[in-house]
């Protein structure tokens, strides 16, 4: 196991007993009749192994985004219970992550998991150049030695195809496409076990689009993380992801293999979804 | 050894948006595979054929019935209702599938395309890129062309660049959905022979073709999928 999800909810307001029955796909709707509370996501389960690749498509506002800052503790779960492989008790037993302190949570971010946002200014420090952002990732996740920090920001820069002579550049002296790919450098320099990443292409050029999702692949495949990955480009889900979810109003409408999703599409709102395809 | 058995299996596809239109995939369907067996399945087009083959791939769900599988390890485990990450471990391991047209990126080479099946077995890139050229060479693919994405090709370059990569490195369970359609006399003679070759080797397959006399030289069985009323 490497991330395991169960009951995870995360609802905007005061919370009533009625929030989760009132809202979902069924009712298509997410806004509470009673409370007026607003429920992103509704009662998630989701389990991840080692190695695999997850996709999570929806139409916006259905809760994939919200669902991958609940897992990267970028804000909090209302209820739930999340376990993270490595992430355990004084006991040897799994801890659960919304009930961890900020310290554990920091080992968690700085360690165990790495976030790609859509924009860059997100994951990015623009007051360091690129190589210090990569460097402060290495530093967090524990490494203290100056020559093997540079070495490991040298090597991500290689591998992702950025010029090592612009080590000392800052990030906004950078395409978006590059500053996208210092991103990757320094989400994957601290070598986590779970890469999430929110709509990475998105709003890039079609051949950048192309590189980016290539380059993940091959050091997906090369270094075997388990990845989550935001899209609603099918295309990004068909080459990229094993598995796949679709969720509408805060809940998993469908879940199954992404190939099996896109040629044999259960729930309506999955049909309409591949029906739009262009 | 039996591989797999496939016990009354049915599929009902439902479309939503023409207001839940059920229609028919196939149905009660069941036939036993064994290991170096080659099992064709032949009827009229539209019978569902191909979708059985997707049923064992689990790229389509079985509405009900059974698809039981014989791992190497002598496990079972059911197709038709395991988890996503069994069946994950299963196309890594145990089953490939060869569809009838090739799906690739357009930026891949034609002999990086079937070296990547030896690749991911955990052969070494410099072995794995020979073998796929002698392959290739063997499927008379002209060498100029290795280098080139086969995206660029013509259908029956497409398909024998398809068949490479299903049979190069070949798992217990081969599926193959009409490899010779649109291949000449002497390139479906040698497919055939390769395809004779790992099925001696124990390699399990099913397999469509539309033209009869290819099918009577490779299958052991087959099993008629006939109009039910």
């Amino acid at each position: 196991m490497v991330l395991d999800l169960k009951n995870i909810c995360k609802i905007y307001g005061k919370e009533c007993p009625c929030c989760l029955s009132s809202t979902g796909a069924d009712e298509n709707n997410s806004i509470c009749s009673s409370c007026g509370s607003v429920v992103a996501v509704n009662n998630i389960d989701l389990y991840l192994k080692k190695g695999e690749v997850l996709g999570i498509v929806g139409e916006s506002g259905s809760g994939k985004s919200t669902l991958l800052q609940l897992i990267y503790q970028d804000q909090k779960a209302t209820s739930g219970v999340l376990h993270v492989e490595n992430f355990i008790n004084s006991l040897g037993g799994y801890k659960n992550v919304l009930k961890a302190n900020a310290n554990e949570l920091g080992y968690l971010r700085d360690r165990l998991m790495s976030m790609i946002y859509q924009n860059p200014i997100l994951g990015l420090n623009y007051q360091f150049s690129a190589g210090g952002n990569i460097a402060e990732k290495i530093i967090m996740s524990g490494e203290k030695k100056y020559e093997e920090i540079r070495g490991r920001a040298l090597y991500f820069l290689e591998k992702t195809e950025i010029p090592t002579s612009r080590i000392d550049d800052y990030p906004d002296r950078f395409s978006g496409g590059q500053q996208q790919r210092i991103q990757i450098s320094k989400a994957l320099s601290s070598n986590p076990k779970i890469l999430l990443l929110d709509e990475p292409t998105t709003g890039l050029d079609l051949s950048v689009q192309a590189k980016i999702l290539d380059l993940i692949k091959v050091l997906q495949k090369e270094i075997g993380f388990s990845m989550v990955i935001v899209s609603h480009d099918l295309g990004v889900i068909k080459h990229l992801t094993d598995i796949c979810i679709v969720m509408k109003n805060g809940e998993i409408v469908e879940y199954g293999l992404s190939d099996q999703i896109l040629e044999d599409p259960q729930h309506t709102y999955t049909q309409l979804l591949v029906s739009s395809i262009l | 050894m039996c591989k797999i058995r496939v016990k009354n299996i049915s599929k009902i596809f439902k479309v939503h948006s023409r207001g839940g239109l059920e229609i028919k995939g196939y149905e009660d369907v069941s036939f036993d595979l064994k290991s170096g067996e080659f099992l064709s399945l032949f009827g009229p087009s539209g019978m569902g054929k191909s979708s059985i083959l997707k049923a064992l791939y689990r790229t389509y769900t079985s509405t009900s019935g059974d698809i039981v599988f014989a791992k190497e390890d002598g496990s079972v485990v059911n197709i038709a209702t395991c988890s996503e990450s069994e069946m994950l471990e299963l196309r890594r391991d145990e089953i490939s599938y060869v569809s009838q047209f090739l799906q690739v990126l357009p930026r891949i080479s034609a002999v990086d395309i079937v070296a990547s099946s030896l690749i991911d077995r955990g052969e070494s890139v410099k072995s794995s890129i020979e073998k796929s050229k002698d392959m290739l060479n063997y499927l008379s693919i002209k060498e100029e062309l290795f280098d080139v994405s086969p995206l660029t090709f013509s259908g029956g370059e497409q398909q024998r660049v398809n068949i490479a990569k299903g049979i190069i490195a070949p798992k217990p369970v081969l599926l193959l959905d009409e490899p010779t359609a649109s291949l000449d006399k002497i390139n479906t003679k040698k497919v055939i022979e390769k395809l004779k070759e790992i099925k001696a080797q124990g390699v399990a397959m099913v397999g469509i073709f539309h033209d009869q006399d290819t099918m009577k030289e490779i299958s052991d069985r087959i099993y008629m999928i006939e109009p039910s009323d």
